[in-house]
């Protein structure tokens, strides 16, 4: 099954990226760069779902205590923290030629950096206990306590950066959802999901593995 | 009610180890001393920029002093191998995290109010009217920061890297108390009524509701082993 | 004395990242009754140790203390034990009695000074109850442990080398002290390198060696050579 899913995957990245470089309009204002959104914006998306599901998983796992849901929880931090990367860079990379800067302290992309802090942070403790169910406990409560924390966070950075002070920028690529633009989103959107999910596929398979070897 | 003698215990302890090996309390003043004579040399000349910057580096001071504080609090268990006394303590455990939280907030407000006092003095500032809306900020903050900062001390003092898994971990978390705070401060030496930064002191109190209540429930989980 | 064991392990293993530390262990201890678990260093002594106080699970196999499984009914299990190990469990800025009076507030035992001053005197510590504790010899502090032990009166008791560290007279104190506590039926698990006197104690003899129990015999009439002779051969160490 997860074989299908690979395969699906690599479709979906197929069509995607065809559709994004070859079928998509090229922009007015900003030329071909903006073309970097097909992908920029999928991975952050999915990253979103990664960190949710890490959530999820580590209040499963406090509950039932149950190996499996620490794997997921595991491999969806990586893979988010993966995406999340990726999409700060590739933001990075839209931005330069279009605002002039790799980078702004504006409200979303603190939110983001910070984002990606914390859940880097969530990989280094995994990485520095020995003990795998200590290991699998100490990273679903922080899991969970990262979740809940990031309504605070996006507010608390949001006003920090709207009220008294005008929006020190303008968003990038806001579309007005003419389906030129729309279709090649969201099919990127899906291909990136499913890349998320095979990559979390393998990587559960690999560290269960890994957990089976050593018992 | 058993629970609440356990929380108070663990607190009595705590304070009373303190005041008398003051091993924590003098790491604190020495560094915040050494804080303000930093601040000083890079910013005291001038005197429009230090009162533009006097709320973040006020806060620098106290979050740094609350990194130093927290990361210890575990300490004198982790050295003496009180640790496990603590996992086979039996009960509930958020009674030690209720424990702990007191100790570390009544050590943490003690430096606050010294590094405040030394601000006042060094850098000849007028608080006047401020000072009752900061001193709520300031309760508020501390104890966010300390809430969280009890949770995670307890999960790092047995891991590699602690001193600096301790404050990776922590810092990004506390980016809503460290926002509101220094906000909240800022309009408030600028004169502004408490009421003008309300939105940013309703934040405080709902992120220190969240995180008190969500670390009461996982202690357990933390000291489990 | 009761014939059925207060302490059962069946068949424990525990594995840490690669290494099998413990790879079918099967042990019972009678109330009563005292084993000295002996057995070259990393050999696992301490694990099996942490694994009955609930401090460390098992990867395999079960371990209960009065019926309960320590896994499952960790929180059942906690009351019962006595755990003495390599550190004491004291504060070296409190006194004596503080010492005491916090460990037993935060083990819900509802000792009031009386019960404090008579669980000092019982190991000789009531004229130094109000000294701090940093002025304590080891030997002072072990005695403390064990003052801490005793009043919460457990069904079992946990050693991890309670001698090592102590000089003649408080080694002879602590013989006594663990006799008295046989008597009072509790069950005994001690760990321990040496071969001495302190064996005195144990009624039986368990070697830990290859992740398993390599020999459990009674004491009987065995003097230090012959244990000796016996871990050699067991454990292929020389101690």
């Amino acid at each position: 099954m997860v074989r299908t899913l690979g395969w699906l995957t690599a479709v979906g990245l197929l069509v995607g990226l065809v559709m994004a470089f070859g079928v998509a309009p090229r922009e007015v204002t900003q030329g071909n760069v903006q073309r970097i959104m097909y992908v920029h914006v999928p991975l952050i998306l999915a990253s979103y779902v990664a960190f949710g599901v890490l959530a999820l998983a580590s209040i499963v796992y406090l509950v039932r205590r149950d190996a499996a849901a620490d794997r997921v929880a595991h491999a969806s931090g990586e893979v988010g923290v993966l995406f999340v990367g990726l999409g700060i860079a590739t933001g990075s990379i839209w931005g330069k030629p279009t605002w002039g800067t790799w980078w702004t302290w504006d409200a979303r992309l603190t939110s983001v950096a910070i984002l990606f802090v914390m859940y880097l942070g969530y990989l280094l403790l995994r990485g520095s206990i020995d003990d795998p169910e200590r290991a699998a406990r100490y990273s679903a409560v922080l899991g969970i306590v990262a979740a809940l924390d990031i309504p605070l966070v996006h507010f608390s950075v949001y006003w920090w950066r709207t009220l008294h002070q005008p929006p020190s920028l303008m968003k990038p690529g806001g579309f007005t959802g003419s389906t030129s633009i729309l279709w090649p989103l969201l099919v990127n959107l899906l291909a990136f999901m499913l890349l998320y999910a095979y990559f979390v596929a393998r990587r559960v398979r690999v560290l269960r593995a890994e957990a089976e070897a050593a018992a | 009610m058993s629970w609440a003698r356990r929380a108070l215990a663990v607190a009595w302890k705590d304070l009373a180890v303190e005041r008398r090996s003051k091993e924590t309390l003098n790491a604190l003043v020495f560094f915040s001393l050494l804080l303000l004579f930093v601040f000083q040399f890079t910013l005291g000349s001038d005197r429009e920029r230090l009162a533009a910057v006097l709320p973040g580096v006020l806060w620098l001071g106290f979050v740094l002093s609350a990194l130093l504080a927290l990361g210890r609090t575990f300490l004198v268990e982790r050295e003496h191998d009180c640790w496990e006394g603590l996992l086979l303590a039996p009960g509930d455990k958020s009674a030690i995290y209720l424990g702990k939280l007191v100790g570390n907030l009544a050590l943490m407000l003690l430096v606050e109010t010294l590094v405040l006092a030394l601000f006042i003095v060094f850098f000849d500032i007028d608080l006047g009217r401020a000072m009752p809306g900061l001193l709520v900020v300031m309760l508020l903050g501390t104890l966010g920061l300390a809430a969280v900062g009890t949770l995670f001390a307890a999960m790092t003092a047995n891991v590699r890297a602690r001193e600096l898994l301790f404050p990776v971990l922590l810092l990004p978390v506390q980016v809503p108390v460290l926002l509101a705070t220094v906000k909240a401060t800022e309009g408030l030496l600028l004169g502004e009524p408490l009421a003008a930064v309300a939105h940013w002191v309703k934040l405080l109190v709902a992120a220190d509701t969240v995180y008190v209540i969500v670390s009461l429930l996982t202690f357990d989980v933390v000291l489990e082993g | 004395m009761t014939l059925d064991p207060i302490v059962r392990v069946s068949d424990l293993r525990k594995v840490f990242g690669f290494v099998r530390v413990l790879d079918g262990v099967s042990l019972d201890v009678r109330g009563g009754e005292a084993v000295a678990l002996l057995g070259a260093n990393g050999a696992g002594k301490t694990t099996l140790l942490k694994i009955l106080a609930t401090l460390v699970r098992p990867t395999r196999g079960t371990a209960t203390i009065a019926g309960h499984d320590v896994v499952r009914a960790a929180e059942t299990v906690r009351p019962l034990l006595g755990v003495v190990a390599h550190g004491a469990w004291v504060y070296d800025d409190l006194t004596a009695r503080e010492n005491l009076k916090f460990w037993s507030t935060l083990g819900g035992l509802h000792a009031d000074a009386d019960d404090l001053a008579a669980a000092l005197a019982g190991v000789g510590l009531d004229r130094v109850a109000d000294a701090r504790v940093r002025t304590f010899s080891a030997g002072m502090k072990r005695r403390l442990s064990l003052a801490r032990v005793m009043l919460g009166r457990p069904r079992v008791l946990l050693l991890d080398e309670p001698f090592a560290g102590l000089d003649q007279r408080a080694k002879k104190w602590l013989e006594e002290r663990l006799e008295a506590l046989k008597a009072g039926g509790a069950a005994l698990l001690m760990v321990t390198h040496s071969f001495g006197r302190e064996l005195g104690v144990a009624d039986r003899l368990a070697v830990l060696a290859g992740g398993r129990i390599a020999l459990d015999t009674p004491r009987g009439s065995l003097g230090p050579d012959d244990i000796q002779r016996l871990y050699a051969v067991h454990t292929e160490d020389t101690p």
